[in-house]
């Protein structure tokens, strides 16, 4: 009898429990990036920067040298790295505070500079970590903390579109949204964070991939329905699929 | 009178809650009191805790080193603020989830199936409710039953005032118990 | 007189602000001063006041920059690695001669740091944690009703002088439920004719820190503004003296550490150890002469806070020698403990 074994952990994948919410989005995201990085075969090579949010210690988690950069610092302390070490393969993987709030301006340069470095974002439309307020991607009407009637876009402005915005630079030569409140779609966010580092590898510069994600302990839901509301609230805002393929030519 | 106090259980039995509700009818019962959270990461999917001071004097320091009486809801609650306990003090915990006994013999120990009786009385979350009813018993000179349930009306929003009679309903059968 | 209530150390700040007539609010989420924002959001929209969570905090000073300037009181909080960030817009606000409230709930550091309340940002507060010659009036609580008073005070003196002054608390005060009466003060509104507002019928008015000409113009305004802080150092020091009569010892303590300390006191005084404790409410500027004229009348002086000894620079300068000083401090959110402190001033016996 033959036994077909189903899950193994991935080599860049720490043997330990995480202190994540059960339903969130970063466990989940941190598997994948770790088989990734196990089929490029690139765990000894890579350098991750954890953000400050609820995955600040994803350096316990990801088999791999890691730095923690101030809050939303992470894409220049990234840029030092990569100056440092052109052939390594460097990660910033951050929330939405970190990276469209008090770190847009990191953000943006890095990505107009075309640094060669990958950007995983995860968008959970909260601030995780510090309970619950109002984030750039916070959807219109969304009760947070600081939300306490709903966002009102009027005072507060529009939910972010960070794919849409960084797609107006010249030199970024990859940008996907994807989502993880399905199989499919979990599979299509594996497929999309491998092409980053991918890129990365072969030289090619920025790129950046925005994941769907679920924060059930902030948004006060069961985790099933967390899915759920990524699937039919945040997805018809922030259209999923492929922005950028190539280097523009200018 | 002065009595120093940790009350702790899983996130989400209420224990914040449990304490603030001490304060305010220790309170208006012209009491000295103080309550301090735990708080932040510290509180996400471990055991949260309050510490809260009920004096007949002013409260220097709300910080509590060595209770005189431990509520424990769950059993880590237990083991954890055993040791730290005075001697003489007051171990009062959830036999409805903890199997163990106490291990000192120099404090009193004390015992109330917070969670059945909640049941019993028509909720599944209100152990802590039990539990105060029941410390309120065999410590009467915190506060009486009467402020204990005016506290309530004072701290539960309007909004959730709904679940106020069954709660009261649930200290008074913890105080019975 | 009104009825106490119980009420959270963060959320008796943010309601005292708001009857003080605070009526701008910016800030970001930190933890341990969430609850600030978190009420500020429920209430100044119900009360006709201005509620923003900024993207940063350096966005959130320079908000304040820009309310201040135009002649609103104006409040922003934050902790420890929020308050490194504003510290650019507090230089330009003591440049521009601006008057608001920074509220700093302190946590440990360097860093990130943790979550537990520290009182290691004491000299970032009091010596100016940006670059020029300035300094801010920084207030120290030592319990929630003081939290309230304090807050109070601090939007009058910021306008009195035209000064930011500092609410420097820490985590274990911003989350601390005591009972507390809150004030109810009279807001008289204080003219700003300095502020920008339109310059209608009048010269135009300018807000700013830049002072390039003539050639002494900038020495001029530094003459100036030391001249303000001296005037400020004469008539705001604020201090406590808790049994210190016939003390032989005298502990010298603020925020947190203070209400150990108390306690630490009331204990040692059980036992018949003549002790006493000195507390400084202002911060800066230090209360010296008090303390000064205390220190000659004990045999010895133990600082206790939580830090490497911060506050123990501004002790030793007060005390200049006339008794011996010890010292005891905790690092990184660790507390004092009062039997530790007993320990200690028994030994000096
Ligand atoms: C300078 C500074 N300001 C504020 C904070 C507090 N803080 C920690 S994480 C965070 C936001 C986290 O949200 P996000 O980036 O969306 O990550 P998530 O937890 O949702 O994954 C904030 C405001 C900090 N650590 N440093
Ligand atoms: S708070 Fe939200 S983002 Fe943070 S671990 Fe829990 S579910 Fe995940
Ligand atoms: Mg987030």
């Amino acid at each position: 009898m033959s036994e077909e074994l189903i899950y193994t952990r991935p080599e860049s994948l720490r043997e330990r429990k995480t202190h994540y919410c059960p339903g969130c989005g970063h466990g989940i995201v941190h598997k994948l990036l770790a088989e990734v990085m196990d089929e490029l075969g690139i765990r000894e090579e890579t350098i991750i920067i954890a953000p400050v949010g609820c995955s600040v210690l994803i350096y316990d988690y990801i088999n791999a040298d890691g730095i923690e950069a101030a809050h939303g610092r992470a894409p220049a302390v990234a840029t030092g790295v990569k100056r440092v070490h052109p052939d390594k393969i460097v990660i910033s993987y951050q929330g939405d505070g970190d990276l469209l709030a008090i770190g847009t301006g990191e953000t943006i340069h890095a990505a107009n500079r075309g640094e060669n470095i990958s950007v995983i974002f995860v968008n959970n439309a909260i601030y995780g970590m510090t309970g619950g307020q109002m984030a750039p991607t916070t959807m219109s009407d969304q009760i947070t903390k600081t939300t306490p009637y709903g966002r009102n876009v009027q005072d507060v402005g529009y939910p972010i579109r960070a794919c849409e915005m960084l797609n107006t630079l010249a030199a970024p030569v990859y940008i996907e949204r994807t989502s993880i409140h399905d199989v499919k779609n979990i599979r299509k966010t594996k497929k999309a964070i491998k092409k980053a580092l991918q890129n990365q590898m072969d030289g090619k510069g920025y790129s950046f991939v925005e994941v769907l994600s679920t924060c059930p302990t902030n948004w006060g839901v069961a985790p099933v329905k967390a899915a759920k509301w990524v699937e039919t609230a945040m997805v018809p805002y922030y259209p999923l699929g492929v922005f950028r393929e190539e280097k523009e030519t200018v | 009178m002065h009595e120093e106090i940790i009350i702790s259980g899983f996130g989400g039995q209420g224990v914040l809650l449990a304490g603030k509700l001490l304060c305010i009818a220790a309170m208006r019962e012209g009491k000295h009191v103080s309550h301090i959270p735990s708080y932040g990461a510290e509180m996400r999917g471990g055991t949260a805790h309050c510490k809260v001071i009920i004096s007949d004097e002013e409260i220097s320091s709300p910080v509590i080193e060595h209770p005189t009486i431990v509520l424990a809801l769950n059993a880590p609650s237990m083991h954890k603020f055993e040791p730290k306990m005075v001697e003489g003090g007051l171990m009062l915990y959830n036999s409805s989830l903890i199997q163990d006994k106490p291990s000192r013999s120099d404090i009193r120990v004390e015992c109330v199936n917070a969670n059945d009786i909640s049941e019993a009385a028509g909720s599944l979350k209100a152990a802590n409710m039990a539990a105060l009813g029941y410390l309120l018993k065999v410590k009467p000179e915190i506060a009486s039953m009467d402020a204990l349930k005016e506290a309530l009306d004072e701290a539960i929003s309007a909004r959730n005032k709904k679940h106020n009679p069954v709660n009261i309903k649930i200290m008074e059968a913890g105080y019975r118990s | 007189m009104s009825k106490s209530v119980l009420m959270k150390g963060n959320e008796v700040l943010a309601e005292a602000a708001i009857r003080a007539g605070c009526t701008h609010y910016f800030g970001y989420p930190i933890t341990p001063q969430n609850e600030i924002p978190a009420y500020m959001s429920k209430e100044m929209p119900k009360r006709g006041g201005c509620f923003l969570q900024a993207e940063s905090e350096i966005a959130a000073i320079n908000m304040v920059f820009g309310a201040s300037g135009a002649g609103a009181r104006v409040m922003t909080s934050s902790s420890s690695p929020g308050l490194s960030l504003k510290q650019e817009g507090i230089s330009y606000l003591a440049g521009a001669e601006l008057p608001c409230v920074v509220v700093n709930m302190m946590r440990g550091g360097p860093g990130l740091g943790g979550i537990a309340g520290s009182q290691a940002d004491y000299f970032q507060a009091t010596r100016g944690g940006g670059n020029g010659d300035y300094r801010t009036i920084v207030l120290a609580p030592g319990n929630v009703q003081e939290i309230a008073d304090l807050t109070v005070q601090a939007f009058d003196l910021a306008d009195k002088y035209r000064m930011v002054v500092m609410i420097l608390g820490d985590g274990y005060l911003g989350q601390m439920s005591e009972p507390v009466i809150l004030p109810e003060p009279d807001v008289k509104p204080v003219p700003k004719p300095w502020a920008v507002s339109g310059a209608k019928g009048r010269e135009p008015n300018k807000v700013m820190s830049l002072r390039l000409t003539p050639d002494d113009y900038l020495e001029k305004h530094n003459i100036h503004l030391q001249e303000l802080y001296k005037k400020v150092e004469g008539e705001v020091t604020q201090s406590e003296a808790y049994m210190t009569d016939d003390a032989d010892y005298l502990i010298v303590s603020y925020g947190t550490s203070s209400r150990i300390a108390r306690k630490a006191v009331k204990m040692l005084r059980n036992e018949g150890v003549k002790v006493g404790l000195f507390r400084p409410v202002t911060l800066w500027p230090f209360p010296m002469k008090e303390l000064h004229d205390l220190s000659k009348k004990v045999k010895k002086v133990l600082t206790v806070e939580m830090s490497a000894g911060q506050m123990l620079e501004d002790v030793n300068i007060a005390v200049n020698g006339v008794t011996e000083v010890d010292f005891l401090g905790k690092l990184g959110g660790a507390l004092p403990e009062a039997n530790e402190i007993v320990k200690i001033v028994k030994s000096y016996g």
